[in-house]
């Protein structure tokens, strides 16, 4: 048992560092700062800049991704590293959705074509991606989808309404679970992976306002769509073996640590300044006995995803265990952003800070902290809800 | 030992009940918000003509002479439908300042002015700095000839753009943080030397920050004795938490249940969400979260408030005890709903921002947790220096 770095290490962590300090636009930064403070969403640009600038260097936008397909290639050691880097100087996300999601699927069970078309856009990130799984009548239970492609001549022709589609108002191409066989004995034996162009006609997108006000996911309606044949994943009615592949993959990039940890710092940063019967809050014992507990859950957490990459270096994929790593460490993300909240008192309250009239109130680190507490509800909801996960581990771990 | 309601009591929760389900469904709450002023000063008139703007008052002024009790059941229902119009900051927190410190001439000339709903007041009390403590207060003011002159800033006034006046605190003498010192003052909210900024609040209602420069107030216009004002602020600021508490037993309330029927009809993999042993254990925990309040609730309602230690620890044990379920209710509402649950075109979620924003108003768990252990800490070292005396004696 080892858990210092190595000199390669050391110097790969430096590497990054100043890479990051040389790279990371401060227009960048402050255009993203900026927004956060107004309670504004982040626009397309926002979202790509630093993938794209990333996409530029050795394939760093994608660290996981194999050097053949143009990824880092990156050990999971370095992984964590580059994760920490990032999260330490604040370096706006890589949205996961082409590089964590559609990426490795196409890698691993597309053809040549579709890696040659896709892969390199991925990397780039000229290509923005959303996530076309959900449908309102199936969330929890996906395999009951209903959006329906039928074959005629060279074109699926899809419709349907996929929902909760992140960021689909930005997107240059979606995947998609859709339903080829309607009549399988199973309802995961009749569901194939689409690639579809966000630009074909028939495709409408419908903005769902969230409880913190902003647009972040959509509606996703399918009239008539005509995709071309070649946007098939793999074979037909297989499409849930990808979609399964997909997920634990997803699962494993969702526990956040190193995002995590950065805020923790913030916290202690705004209670350091609050005040709280007559002194600085982080004096008062019941708050900072909440931030320890906090932090000491994350640094349990930080060792089992540790353990959970080295057994995934050890050549066994992300199995069943990344459940754990997405039910706490979306715990820890909401707690986070409840203690953030606490910790301004009434500074909860204003909406996202501005008056009727546009000025800010309150001190600037207060700022929408009670919208992202509210908006990160979702964390336990989404990516496969944490009680679906308990269901995981029940069934696959325990044998329950 | 009943716990039901008089006969009178009935009718006022009846009156209330009605006047949400039929002048406050959600489509119309919804237009209400997403006006220009953020409330209807129509439903104002109407609270006037029902009475309820004289709950709390004494009869003599056209008041109902009203209890805890009352206003409790105004309140809780009021949460039901997440009624936007000051009720609280203005009836019963400046209403109850008012009538617990004004000079009778004051009472005479300013109570019936609110209960016929001319006027409006809030109480612009806390400061970045004070966080809950209600006796932080640097905001000055200081006597010049027959005038005082105030300067300072206060955060966070609930109701604060839909009020005619404020009754503003200020330190007359001594230290930011002491109990002695502070005075009320009452003044039109259009003074000179008065600057508000008016916001929405995350959950939809408003409040304004409020900034005073040389605002001139004269001597007449003190409420209550100069530099005594802090132990009517604890008095009232408590009854005023225990209506805060039923507007959050109220809220709870709608979460639960709206969670129940959501999850008796979301059919996931064939059946209802409902039907799973996980899912029902956790809608039967809301359930108990939900009566646990309402329970700690009537506690507080029924204590003698005369007596400020039994009036502080209950008021404190009931917020603390809201607080945490405010906490699991609300969370827990969202994570059934799922999706749904996030959305703001969908009611749950209003209802889990307001009672959140309830479980900090006039304290949180932490400090209502911290002022309920001070008093059973007191209690404590009080009978055990009684029996060590005891025990000599023997
Ligand atoms: C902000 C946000 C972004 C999202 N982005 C995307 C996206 O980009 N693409 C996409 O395809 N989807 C996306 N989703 C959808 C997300 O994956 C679903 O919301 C999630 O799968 C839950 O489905 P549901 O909302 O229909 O809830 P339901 O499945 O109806 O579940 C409701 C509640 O019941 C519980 N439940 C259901 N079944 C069981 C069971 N068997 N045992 C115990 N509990 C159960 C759930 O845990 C949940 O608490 C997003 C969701 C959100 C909130």
């Amino acid at each position: 048992m080892d858990t210092t770095f190595s000199p390669e290490d050391v110097k790969f962590q430096q590497e990054v560092r100043s890479f990051i300090h040389t790279n990371y636009p401060n227009t960048l930064r402050e255009s993203i700062a900026n927004k956060r403070k107004k309670g504004e969403e982040l626009t397309k640009d926002d979202l790509t800049t630093w993938h794209k600038i990333l996409g530029k260097h050795n394939g760093w936008s994608a660290p996981g991704w194999p050097k053949k397909y143009g990824g880092a290639e990156f050990t999971p050691t370095q992984k964590y590293i580059f994760e920490q880097e990032c999260a330490r100087s604040e370096c706006q996300i890589v949205m996961p959705f082409g590089v964590n999601m559609c990426g490795p699927v196409v890698y691993t069970f597309g053809n040549e074509e579709q890696k040659a078309q896709h892969l390199p856009g991925i990397i780039s990130g000229e290509q923005f991606w959303c996530q076309g799984y959900s449908e309102p009548g199936s969330g929890s239970d996906l395999a009951s989808l209903k959006t329906t492609a039928v074959r005629e001549g060279d074109y699926y022709i899809v419709n349907g309404q996929k929902t909760w589609t992140t960021l689909a108002q930005h997107a240059d191409w979606i995947f998609c679970l859709v339903r080829t066989n309607p009549d399988a004995a199973k309802p995961q034996e009749g569901i194939s992976f689409l690639l579809i162009d966000m630009k074909t006609p028939g495709i409408s997108v419908r903005p769902i306002y969230l409880m913190d006000g902003t647009n972040e996911v959509n509606e996703t309606w399918f009239d008539n769509v005509k995709v071309p044949v070649e946007n098939l994943i793999g074979e037909e009615n297989k499409g849930w073996t990808y979609a399964k592949f997909l997920l634990a993959h997803e699962r494993a990039g969702i526990a956040g640590v190193a995002r995590s940890k950065k805020a923790i710092e913030r916290i202690k940063q705004i209670a350091a300044t609050e005040m709280s019967y007559g002194e600085p809050l982080i004096q008062d014992p019941a708050f900072i006995r909440k931030i320890a507990d906090a932090e000491l859950e994350l640094t349990a957490l930080e060792y089992t995803e540790l353990r959970t990459l080295a057994k995934d270096a050890a050549g066994k994929g992300p199995g069943a265990e990344s459940s754990i790593l997405k039910i706490k460490g979306t715990d820890l993300q909401q707690r986070i952003t409840e203690l953030c909240m606490e910790a301004v008192g009434y500074y909860a309250n204003p909406h996202t800070g501005t008056t009727l009239s546009n000025e800010y109130v309150g001190p600037d680190y207060a700022t929408n902290l009670s919208g992202t507490y509210f908006n990160f509800r979702k964390a336990s909801i989404y990516g496969g809800s944490n009680e679906i996960q308990r269901n995981i581990i029940a069934k696959m771990v325990l044998g329950l | 030992m009943d716990f039901d309601f008089t006969e009178e009591q009935t009718l006022l929760e009846n009156m209330v009940t009605s006047f949400v389900r039929d002048s406050y469904p959600w489509e119309v709450r919804e237009a209400i918000v997403k006006t220009e002023e953020g409330w209807k000063p129509e439903n104002w008139s109407q609270f006037a003509e029902l009475g309820l703007l004289g709950v709390p008052f004494a009869e003599e002024f056209g008041g109902l002479g009203g209890s805890v009790v009352d206003t409790m059941i105004v309140m809780e229902q009021f949460g039901k439908g997440l009624v936007v119009e000051p009720y609280m900051p203005s009836v019963i927190l400046s209403g109850g300042l008012i009538t617990s410190l004004g000079s009778k001439e004051q009472i005479d000339s300013i109570v019936p002015t609110i209960i016929s709903g001319e006027k409006r007041y809030a109480f612009a009390h806390s400061e970045p700095q004070s966080r809950f403590d209600l006796f932080d207060i640097k905001l000055s003011a200081s006597l010049s000839g027959d005038e005082y002159i105030l300067n300072g800033f206060k955060s966070v006034v609930f109701g604060g753009p839909m009020a005619t006046h404020l009754i503003i605190s200020a330190r007359t003498s001594g230290e930011q943080r002491d109990k002695e010192g502070i005075t009320l003052f009452l003044v039109d909210k259009n003074a000179e030397g008065i600057t508000t900024q008016d916001y929405p609040t995350i959950d939809e209602y408003r409040a304004s920050e409020v900034v005073l420069e040389n605002l001139k107030v004269s001597k007449d216009m003190v409420l209550g004795e100069v530099g005594k004002a802090y132990d009517a602020i604890d008095e009232v600021v408590d009854k005023a938490t225990i209506a805060v508490c039923a507007e959050a037993v109220g809220a709870l309330q709608v979460l639960k249940d709206s969670t129940i029927d959501y999850c008796k009809n979301r059919k996931q993999f064939g059946q209802p969400i409902g039907k799973n042993q996980s899912i029902q254990h956790r809608l039967v925990d809301m359930m108990i979260e939900y009566e646990q309040s309402k329970s700690i609730l009537y506690m507080a309602c029924t204590v003698d408030l005369s007596d400020a230690t039994e009036r502080r620890k209950a008021v404190s044990g009931a917020k603390a005890r809201i607080g945490k379920a405010i906490k699991f209710v609300g969370e827990n509402a969202i994570q059934l709903h799922g999706g749904m649950g996030m959305v703001d075109e969908y009611m749950v979620s209003h209802y889990f921002k307001r009672a959140t924003m309830l479980g900090i108003l006039f304290g949180n768990e932490d400090y209502h947790m911290k002022r309920y252990s001070e008093i059973t800490q007191a209690d404590v070292i009080k009978i055990t220096d009684a029996k060590a005396s005891s025990i000599a004696f023997n």
